[in-house]
């Protein structure tokens, strides 16, 4: 028992995905050829009846599609055919637009909710009634009245991801304790150097709370928005090869979406890290 | 009337109901340290607050050098009860902010110079990079007062900044205060509910009531010398004097003052001056200020 927990961690981490693999594969692997069918009957059933074999792909078939991605990403055969990681790298993109924008709202504005008492309490119905609705319903609204779908999927993610940063900052800003506030003041400080030396710092933590909860909902949403909007995307990836019937392209992209939000979520994490303080 | 560095003059706060503190009346003097010792409730923060210019009397001005204070201003630095460090700057950084402050023209190693001199001051050298979080309580509380000093203040407003800490600790910071503020002739105004720490630093003590509607019962004039050592300073004739007259004000008469000065005229402007000794007298009205 003196292996250390990290590595005893990874050891059944390891095993559990060992015994995953072992099932699926043993889900998948089929009863073999069906003897004496009546080929016109045979015909009307699909190859597990008639070969036994699975029509869900194996780990095997998935690895070799994934390896496949992995090797050439960046292909473009036409429209509705391009590497995976064009795909991805069209989600990304997107998402951190309207992140961006989702930033660069939500801050000032979580700012002044914050300092002001008046603002919070003025705008507190409109964030609590807007901040439930699935993005998605905005589409609709978005596709009318922005008539560009690709500056509609942006919007959408622009407005899911900017409750939790304008609700986060708006907390942390006017959560700032009183004495440090109070330390600025006998200083002397102007108030735009204090929001910036005092209140960004002291609130820093709990801001990128809120920005790493959004990129996460950012990540959730765009597939789901790309399905709707197509042309684009790896939500349209997936929904384009469900339509193919190639479950083997859409277990892969879906492995693919997991790892890329995982990335997103660390980058963020390792941001809030850096701007956390003990006390 | 003699021109005090700082007068307050006539100060009530209310928060709605009835006043905490009401027609307050003091004069402090350049170079003086003075204590205020009083019961939790009877707004002695408050009146700390509206020296610092952090809150405003209901009724009342406090005037320092001629002017009624406006606001929060450098010249009058507070060193807070809790440490009040920003805990994302290291011991440099929370230093060299206030400096930079104090004076926004200077550059940044001029800047550094100067907070350096001001850690070196509360022996803090070779602690410049820390974190606060990395500094034990009284440390901290070091780091503040090194920030107080660094802008060279008017005045020093203290809020039971040793308060917090443990006996040992305490004990020394005491020394240093004394050490700094009466050699460079700092005005200080301190609040405390120590007994022994306002004997060992301040030259005036004054002694606030109960609240609501606290007031001024005496300021008492420390009859010990100035030059006073922390561990002779009970072998003095008039220390028991006045320990016990502190004690039987904080005990007894705080409470009770109302009832004592009933049916008196009673000179909110003038409270008597006390000296306690071993033979006590009262200064009279005609020398006071």
């Amino acid at each position: 028992m003196s292996t250390s927990l990290p590595l005893r961690a990874a050891l059944v981490s390891v095993l559990i995905l060992a015994v995953f693999l072992g099932l699926w594969q043993i889900g998948t692997m089929g009863s073999g050829p069906v003897a004496d069918m009546d080929p016109d009957y045979a015909k009307l059933m699909g190859q597990t009846a008639t070969q036994g074999t699975s029509a869900m792909p194996g780990p095997g078939a998935v690895g070799a599609q994934l390896w496949q991605h992995l090797r050439d990403p960046f292909y473009d055969r036409g429209p509705n055919d391009k590497g995976v990681g064009i795909q991805l790298a069209f989600s990304i993109a997107r998402v951190f637009a309207g992140y961006l924008l989702a930033v660069l709202v939500a801050l000032p504005l979580g700012f002044l909710i914050g300092m002001s008492p008046l603002m919070n309490r003025a705008l507190d119905p409109y964030i609590q009634i807007l901040k439930p609705i699935s993005p998605l319903a905005w589409m609709p609204l978005a596709l009318y009245t922005i008539k560009d779908s690709a500056i509609s999927a942006i919007f959408v993610i622009f407005i899911c991801s900017v409750w939790p940063m304008l609700v986060n900052t708006a907390f942390g800003v006017a959560s700032v304790r009183r004495e440090w506030l109070n330390v600025a003041r006998t200083l002397e400080i102007p108030p735009l150097k204090r929001a910036f030396t005092v209140i960004l710092p002291a609130a820093a933590p709990t801001i990128l709370t809120g920005m790493r909860i959004s990129i996460g909902i950012a990540w959730l949403v765009i597939v789901a928005a790309e399905m709707l909007v197509g042309g684009t995307g790896i939500g349209y990836f997936v929904w384009n090869e469900w339509n193919n019937l190639s479950i083997t392209n859409v277990i892969t992209a879906i492995l693919l979406i997991g790892v890329v939000g995982m990335i997103l979520d660390q980058g963020l994490a390792r941001l809030a890290r850096l701007v956390s303080y003990p006390e | 009337m003699t021109a005090h560095l700082i007068s307050i003059e006539g100060i009530s706060r209310r928060y709605g109901g009835p006043a905490i503190f009401e027609d307050l009346w003091l004069g402090i003097d350049r170079g003086e340290f003075v204590c205020v010792i009083g019961h939790s409730g009877c707004g002695k923060t408050t009146v700390l607050n509206i020296l610092a210019g952090l809150d405003k009397p209901s009724d009342g001005v406090v005037v320092v050098d001629g002017k009624a204070i406006e606001g929060p201003s450098l010249d009058r630095a507070v060193i807070f009860q809790g440490h009040a460090l920003f805990p994302w700057l290291t011991v440099m950084g929370n230093v060299s902010y206030a400096v930079a402050a104090r004076h926004p023209d200077w550059n940044k190693s001029k800047v550094r110079a100067h907070a350096q001199e001001f850690i070196n001051v509360v022996g803090l050298t070779g602690s410049e990079g820390k974190r606060p979080s990395e500094l034990s309580g009284g440390m901290k509380q070091r780091v503040g007062i090194a920030r107080a000093l660094s802008l060279s203040p008017k005045m020093l407003l203290m809020d039971e900044p040793f308060s917090a800490l443990d006996a040992l600790t305490r004990g020394t910071l005491q020394d240093e205060v004394r050490r700094l503020c009466h050699g460079t002739g700092q005005t200080v105004f301190m609040i405390t509910h120590d007994v022994d720490e306002a004997i060992y630093l301040a030259d005036r003590i004054v002694l606030m009531t109960n609240g609501p509607g606290a007031l001024i019962a005496e300021t008492v004039v420390n009859p010990l010398p100035r030059d006073r050592d922390r561990n002779n300073v009970h072998r003095h004739p008039d220390y028991y004097a006045l320990r016990n007259h502190l004690i039987d004000f904080l005990v007894e008469r705080s409470r009770s003052f109302k009832d004592e000065i009933a049916g008196r005229a009673w000179d909110r402007r003038h409270p008597p001056v006390i000296r306690p000794t071993a033979t006590p007298f009262v200064v009279p009205k005609e020398k006071l200020g």
